[in-house]
């Protein structure tokens, strides 16, 4: 239907233009190696740098495929007592950004907090207080804020693939468990591979989270290493490894996906096993746990802390920055959608090794943390700013001053940032359309608006919101480009809630955090009310 | 993004309205009737009263930027001519004298200034002025440790602290320049025979914050710890029966380790007469009381009162070595702390 095959091309070059600038100024960096700087990473700091990122892969990466499938399984195709709340609710963490998990955790599971005097008081002795600090602590944090990017993703494959081809498996003698391993997942294996590798590629760029755990990854020592030997070109360095854990990250979701698309759908309610006894008791109070360690604990402890403060914090700088929040979100979801839409469309057209690789491209981008996409995207202004100020003065004008710290800037950093998490529901919705569709409609003599209204959008529609939803979300929570990059007065709550975390005020975090979890769950229920 | 108009029955509608607000305040120069300009990465609830309390006495409207250290000056460096910073605030001297070898600050010289501030909180050429002083001092639990087993920061490295000691991060620049210090009286190798002490003393992981860490002696998880004075001023403030108290350690010797925070005057300030003005207002007594008592730090200049609180805790020795000192060995005070394992 799209006869603009070449104009679709050229956005899509267009754009991987955009994500590659800031990667070429960071790969730029090796032309300046300092030897001394190097000699004592290798020597010092390198091999936990390796250790603690791969455990983390590792660990998150397990937990958020098993949590996340094995909950999206649970709400979507069994029946047990709550299940019609647990199937919104468990999308309600991904509201929560990971360092205000992170802050809260350790504040109640450390010397003098809530749940350390909890388990001190009612199992002393018998049990210690897990040590919050470590590295299963870590991983545990990184687990309850990602997973709903696996459940959310393998919950709307779930409920797209219908369940005709269960319900086969179960005349042929299924188990439900056999039905799941054996049908439903290999099915959902494309959705459930893109959720993991957003769920992996959020972590190796979290700074927020792992500098509250103290705990060395490659972020934080990219931060540090900035910090510590005021040395941008080590930072850019280490940010071009880091990249690499990226790479690995995203040819596990190609592995994982495999060659085979899947063309399934069905408008048939599905059929629910019936988990009934302790079997369903069992998983309404497992998944209660998830839910309350995930959503509850942070919302609470936030509201605590926040009712403590909310008379002197509400005024007329907060409704500024929800205004903030909500546009800087809002226009960048609408960007990385457009893009990514074009990308798709521009995969699904022609098979072609270029567009492939601008596909890998922007994936990249998700895994650059977003303080050191800032500098590339600072220097590029910089750079830019400065070349335009002398044309104009060469031309007799007058220069007014380059803002590198403007919305233009922050927009730029979001779309190289977040088009990949657009990329994902909208490619995989539009694989839900078979090209045989499409035949179908023209040799019936639909025209091509009429393709796009009864065909694409009422099977892209989910896919889209999805999207739309995911990034607004990303971009909402996103911390470090954000801080670096805004312009004058556009504070937004990531930015209040990290200035008062950091110095420890946690009160006065707490009105901010708690308004981007509520702002975050504005979309998570229209996504709620949609998906039904 | 024009292929993507095929889509343009759902997005048109939003998209047009939504980027023209968003993209409005690239086109306004924002900057351009601005007064006063400040970079600062002394967070804003520490800054905000101060430059309120500015406009009120001088009529000049002070804005501001808050940020990290590193990416202020960079933004610094990147910016070149066409800054709107005309002072730049920084926490930590090791950053202050960072800043003022990157050609970002400009030598402010004013009898008035080097009066006031005492010679060893400015740098010697002019370029930063120390406004407030924190002192990063020991504390320990009273019911478990007596103030006569304390004498200096080395002495936390004596095997009788095994397991009873708590550190924050060797990340935080706080303990950077502490151990710059350190560097400066006992030489590297006695600095870092200290460190690898300290570090097999500890009781628990190194810390994040500062607060985590009295919390931690509070629960008994540590007898002994290194902080800042105003964050055991917050939990004071809290709980007044704290069973933690400051200690003063090296009062025959080099003395306590103090820090500052403080500002310089830009390069390129476009405004630097008001730039000026704010500097010199920000050394004067009220502001100095306000910087005081706010966070419960020190007045820079030594005729301001206390805050009672921070009075309540004693007078003590400074450490007197010129805090460029420490800018100047603070990345072999990190290589060092890393080499010891100090996380």
């Amino acid at each position: 239907m799209f006869k603009e095959t070449s104009l679709l091309h050229l956005t899509t070059y267009l754009l991987a233009i955009v994500v590659a600038l800031p990667f070429l100024v960071i790969l730029l960096s090796w032309g300046d190696i300092n030897q001394e700087i190097w000699a004592h990473l290798l020597d010092y700091l390198f091999l936990d740098l390796l250790t603690n990122t791969l455990w983390l892969i590792i660990g998150v990466g397990s937990g958020v495929l098993i949590l996340g499938t094995t909950l999206a399984w649970l709400t979507t195709m069994c029946d047990f007592p709550g299940r019609s709340i647990f199937d919104w609710a468990l999308m309600l963490p991904f509201a929560i950004p990971a360092y205000v998990l992170a802050f809260v955790m350790l504040d109640l599971f450390s010397y003098g907090g809530s749940f350390y005097q909890a388990i001190d008081i009612f199992f002393g002795g018998m049990i210690a207080p897990p040590d919050i600090q470590s590295t299963a602590g870590v991983i545990t944090v990184f687990v309850l804020v990602f997973y709903p990017y696996v459940y959310m993703l393998a919950r709307t494959a779930f409920i797209s693939q219908g369940n005709r081809l269960l319900e086969a498996g179960q005349s042929l003698g299924l188990t439900p468990l056999q039905a799941f391993l054996r049908i439903a997942l290999p099915m959902a294996r494309p959705a459930i591979a893109a959720g993991v590798a957003l769920a992996l590629m959020e972590t190796l760029a979290d700074f927020g989270a792992v500098s509250i755990f103290n705990y060395d990854t490659f972020t934080l020592a990219i931060y540090t290493s900035w910090d510590d030997f005021r040395s941008l070109s080590t930072a850019a360095q280490l940010s071009s490894l880091l990249l690499l854990f990226a790479l690995m990250a995203l040819f596990g979701e190609r592995a994982m996906r495999g060659q085979s698309k899947y063309h399934q759908t069905s408008g048939r309610a599905p059929y629910r096993f019936q988990l009934t006894g302790w079997r369903g008791w069992g998983t309404t109070i497992a998944i209660s746990l998830v839910l309350f360690f995930s959503f509850i604990t942070p919302v609470v402890q936030l509201l605590i802390w926040g009712a403590e403060v909310v008379q002197q914090e509400l005024n007329s700088r907060y409704f500024e920055m929800l205004y903030h929040t909500l546009i800087l979100g809002g226009s960048a979801a609408l960007l990385a959608v457009l893009g990514a839409f074009a990308l798709a469309m521009a995969r699904r057209k022609r098979e072609d090794w270029k567009i492939e690789w601008v596909g890998r491209l922007i994936t990249l981008g998700y895994a650059l943390p977003g303080s050191v996409l800032a500098v590339g995207i600072m220097i590029i202004f910089a750079k830019v700013g400065l070349a335009w100020s002398s044309i104009v003065e060469w031309l007799g004008g007058e220069a007014t001053s380059i803002m590198m710290q403007s919305v233009a800037a922050l927009l730029f950093a979001y779309l190289v940032r977040f088009l990949t998490v657009a990329h994902g529901p909208v490619e995989s919705s539009l694989e839900q359309i078979k090209p045989s569709m499409e035949e179908a409609a023209r040799s019936l003599g639909e025209s091509n608006g009429g393709v796009i209204r009864r065909i694409y959008l009422p099977i892209l529609t989910p896919g889209i919101l999805m999207a739309l939803l995911m990034v607004m979300i990303d971009v909402m929570k996103e911390l470090p480009a954000t801080y670096l990059l805004r312009p004058y007065g556009w504070d937004t709550f990531a930015v209040r809630t990290y200035e008062m975390a950091s110095e420890g005020m946690w009160e006065h975090a707490a009105l901010p955090a708690l308004s981007l979890v509520l702002v975050g769950l504005l979309p998570v229920i229209l996504l709620v009310r949609r998906s039904r | 993004m024009s292929k993507s108009s095929t889509h343009g029955s759902i997005m048109g509608r939003w998209l047009a309205p939504m980027l023209a607000t968003a993209l409005l305040p690239i086109a306004s120069s924002a900057l351009a009737d601005e007064e006063l300009v400040v970079y600062s990465s002394r967070k804003e609830q520490l800054i905000k009263p101060l430059f309120d309390a500015f406009e009120k006495a001088h009529g000049i409207h002070v804005s501001y930027q808050t940020g990290k250290e590193g990416p202020l000056i960079e933004r610094l460096k990147q910016e070149k001519t066409k800054t709107p910073a005309d002072l730049l605030m920084l926490v930590d001297a090791g950053n202050l004298w960072y800043a003022g070898t990157q050609g970002i600050l400009e030598q402010t010289h004013s009898p008035v200034l080097n009066n006031q501030i005492p010679a060893q909180y400015r740098d010697p050429d002019g370029r930063w002025f120390g406004l407030s002083v924190r002192a990063r001092t020991i504390v320990y639990s009273t019911d478990r440790v007596k103030p006569e087993a304390l004498s200096t920061y080395a002495d936390l490295a004596d095997p009788k602290w095994k397991g009873r000691l708590c550190l924050r991060t060797s990340k935080k620049i706080y303990n950077k320049s502490l151990v710059a210090s350190m560097i400066h009286h006992h030489g590297e190798s006695g600095a870092e025979k200290i460190v690898r002490g300290w570090v097999d003393n500890l009781a628990v992981k190194p810390f994040a914050k500062d607060s985590h860490l009295i919390k931690a002696i509070e629960a008994g998880a540590c007898d002994v710890g290194i902080v800042n004075t105003y964050y055991f001023g917050r939990a004071e403030s809290s709980n007044p029966d704290i069973p933690v108290a400051l200690f003063w350690p090296d009062q025959s010797g080099n003395g306590v380790h103090v820090n500052i925070s403080g500002a310089g005057i830009t390069q390129h300030a476009p405004h630097k007469e008001n730039a000026f003005k704010l500097l010199n207002w920000l050394a004067g007594a009220e502001s100095q009381k306000i910087l005081g008592s706010m966070n419960k730090e020190y007045p820079v200049r030594g005729d301001i009162p206390w805050d009672p609180q921070v009075a309540s805790w004693g007078r003590f020795v400074a450490d007197p070595m010129n805090l460029a000192e420490t800018g100047k060995r603070q990345a072999a005070a990190v290589k060092l702390m890393q080499r010891a394992r100090y996380k």
